[in-house]
């Protein structure tokens, strides 16, 4: 459990570590997302170094916050994370989506201690993170978060409307989900595959509160969910813009990068610009 | 009485939806357990999970008409530590929800309930659409899952107090209509073991859920032929009790399965893999024959699709025909 706040700076210099362990992991893979998880770095790095109630020594602290995945294929970010977090060795991120690894293409709950749910298959988290929300209510328990990483393709699944319908009526508050907003999916921009917009309206609609940041920039992460653990009566929608590929120049905003990994001579550029970036990560709108 | 504390069978039996039996399993459980909770989609009564909502209202969750929500909501229950019994009617879940149980509770091993009512023909004026019939070929593929299908009421309700010890994701299949209730609170039942409810030694009829009613009235109606059939009853679907299975089978040398489901895929396929593999014998599957249902009341349904005593019996005869050219 983290004791004392790292800095800005601190901060950002860890979300471009594990950019480089995403890198390094998904060409080692040969097969993999890469735009996703670049782009959740700072999420991630926000998450686990600031925002969490967790300890990486005791996975089922009995209370921790709640991390839930929903768009699985994001795994990447959240395993390099944890390992960088103190979960378990950095070595091992040179496993993933091999035969026998805890590290598994898309995440289970039942390989990995830490992680809180298997997915891959779309739109099921926020499902989970009601059903956990309510037992949570049914116990008297307070004080736990569940915070939900979701993807914006994946709000084309009913499911995710269905659970929205829920959190809404039973004003799950406790529920903070972070909407992965880069405007990519596998078959192009999701404006012109399935048009989201306005997402902002839509989750008003169904009862919650949203907040919009920009979501490569760490801060605003942190800030975002100081203010929608404010929030009574409501679960909170944070619709965090990000930029897919975020900090290798080549990836970024291009949507042929949402399903495939570096080869060797696209890591060794990407490696070389996130090193020379300083160890930061500047959002566009500092 | 028989030693399974079955009751004799005879034509004014007492009937009931075992689905009534499933209510009063869940309330007793309910009263039992503090973690056992219940979420419905929009069917409570229909269900029966009514007794519960009424009595636990603080422990029951009204999804709405979202099939996909009420099991990934069931998923996140049980992982705070609920055993949840999530129920609509089968056509719809498992019907509609079935990747979300495969992902979210199998593969996820989280030991929510999965409670299908209204399943099979005998669902009646409602037609096709409602009368779940591959229910139990879904349910039985997937690794984790349990599949449970009681032969009346009584058992639905042991059952269901069973369910909500067990360990695993479960699935249990509850039917409309009155069914004839055959055992007794005496009647043994665990999940797991499958039941020679009449022992025999010239052909074994081996049955689930409704149609354990009819291989009882079969064996009957056999015994006037000078046919001694053993019956078997399988309220285990899965894990299936093979070593039962294989011991009577082996010993009467044919066998009759017979479910209110698809013959492909539920208990004529799980009973035509075990005789394959361990002790070939002439078979014939009483089942739907891979077509829809469709509207009628429901005893002019089972018998316009040969799912009763009668067509038992002639498949009965057809086995041991073989069984004689072996």
């Amino acid at each position: 459990m983290a004791t004392e706040k790292l800095s800005a700076i601190e901060l950002q210099g860890i979300a471009n570590n594990i950019r480089e362990d995403i890198i390094r992991m998904l060409e080692h893979a040969g097969s993999g997302h890469s735009a996703g998880p670049l782009g959740l770095a700072d999420i991630f790095t926000a998450l686990y170094f600031d925002i969490l109630k967790h300890d990486p020594k005791q996975p089922d602290w009995p209370e921790r916050d709640i991390l839930l995945l929903s768009n699985g294929h994001c795994v990447p970010v959240r395993y390099a994370t944890m390992a960088r977090a103190g979960y378990f060795d950095r070595d091992e991120l040179m496993t993933l989506r091999q035969l026998g690894s805890r590290l598994q293409g898309h995440p289970e709950r039942l390989r990995l201690s830490g992680l809180e749910n298997t997915s891959g298959p779309l739109g099921c988290g926020l499902s989970q993170a009601c059903g956990m929300s309510l037992a949570m209510r049914m116990d008297g328990q307070q004080g736990r978060w569940i915070y939900v990483v979701m993807g914006d393709g994946e709000q084309d699944e009913g499911n995710v409307w269905e659970a929205a319908m829920l959190a809404g009526k039973y004003k799950l508050s406790n529920i903070i989900a972070i909407t992965d907003r880069n405007n990519i999916q596998i078959d192009g921009p999701t404006e012109n595959v399935m048009p989201l917009e306005s997402l902002k309206a839509k989750w008003q609609a169904f009862g919650w509160h949203v907040l919009e940041i920009d979501g490569n920039n760490i801060d605003a992460v942190i800030e975002a969910c100081a203010m929608a653990r404010a929030v009574t009566e409501q679960p909170v929608m944070i619709l965090a813009y990000t930029v897919p590929g975020k900090g290798v120049d080549f990836m970024e905003y291009d949507f042929h990068w949402h399903g495939k990994p570096p080869n060797k001579e696209e890591a060794k550029k990407a490696l070389h610009e996130l090193r020379t970036l300083g160890g930061k990560i500047r959002s566009e709108h500092e | 009485m028989s030693d399974f504390g079955l009751r004799s069978l005879h034509t004014e039996m007492e009937s009931e939806p075992i689905r009534k039996g499933f209510g009063r399993g869940l309330l007793e459980a309910g009263k039992r357990w503090n973690n056992v909770v219940a979420a419905c989609a929009d069917l409570t009564d229909s269900t029966q999970m009514s007794l519960f909502a009424e009595a636990f209202p603080e422990r029951f969750v009204e999804i709405g008409v979202a099939e996909q929500n009420l099991v990934t909501v069931g998923s996140g229950l049980a992982a705070m530590g609920k055993i949840p019994f999530v129920s609509s009617y089968a056509a719809f879940s498992p019907g509609r929800n079935w990747e979300q149980i495969r992902t979210t509770i199998c593969l996820n091993d989280r030991p929510v309930k999965i409670v299908g009512s209204h399943a099979g023909v005998s669902v009646g004026p409602d037609g096709a659409t409602h009368q779940m019939l591959e229910d139990l070929g879904l349910m039985r593929v997937l690794p984790n899952m349990v599949v449970i299908a009681p032969c009346d009421s009584i058992e639905a309700e042991k059952a269901t107090v069973a369910m909500a010890q067990h360990p695993q994701p479960n699935y249990v299949r509850l039917a409309r209509e009155a069914t004839p209730v055959i055992t007794t609170a005496d009647t043994p039942f665990e999940i797991g073991p499958a039941y020679v409810l009449k022992p025999g030694q010239d052909v074994s009829l081996v049955a689930t859920g409704t149609m354990t009613y009819h291989a009882l009235k079969a064996a009957e109606e056999l015994k006037r032929d000078g046919i001694n059939a053993e019956v078997v009853h399988v309220p285990t679907l899965k894990p299936l009790d093979t070593a039962t299975l294989v011991k009577s089978i082996t010993r009467t040398g044919a066998v009759v399965t017979a479910e209110e489901g698809q013959i492909n895929g539920g208990l004529g396929s799980a009973i035509a893999e075990t005789v394959a593999e361990y002790c070939p014998a002439p078979l014939v599957r009483i089942g739907m024959p891979d077509r829809f249902g469709e509207s009628g009341k429901p005893d002019e349904l089972l018998a316009h699709f040969g799912l009763d005593a009668k067509h038992i019996r002639l498949a009965a005869h057809h086995a041991l025909d073989r069984k004689g050219k072996h």
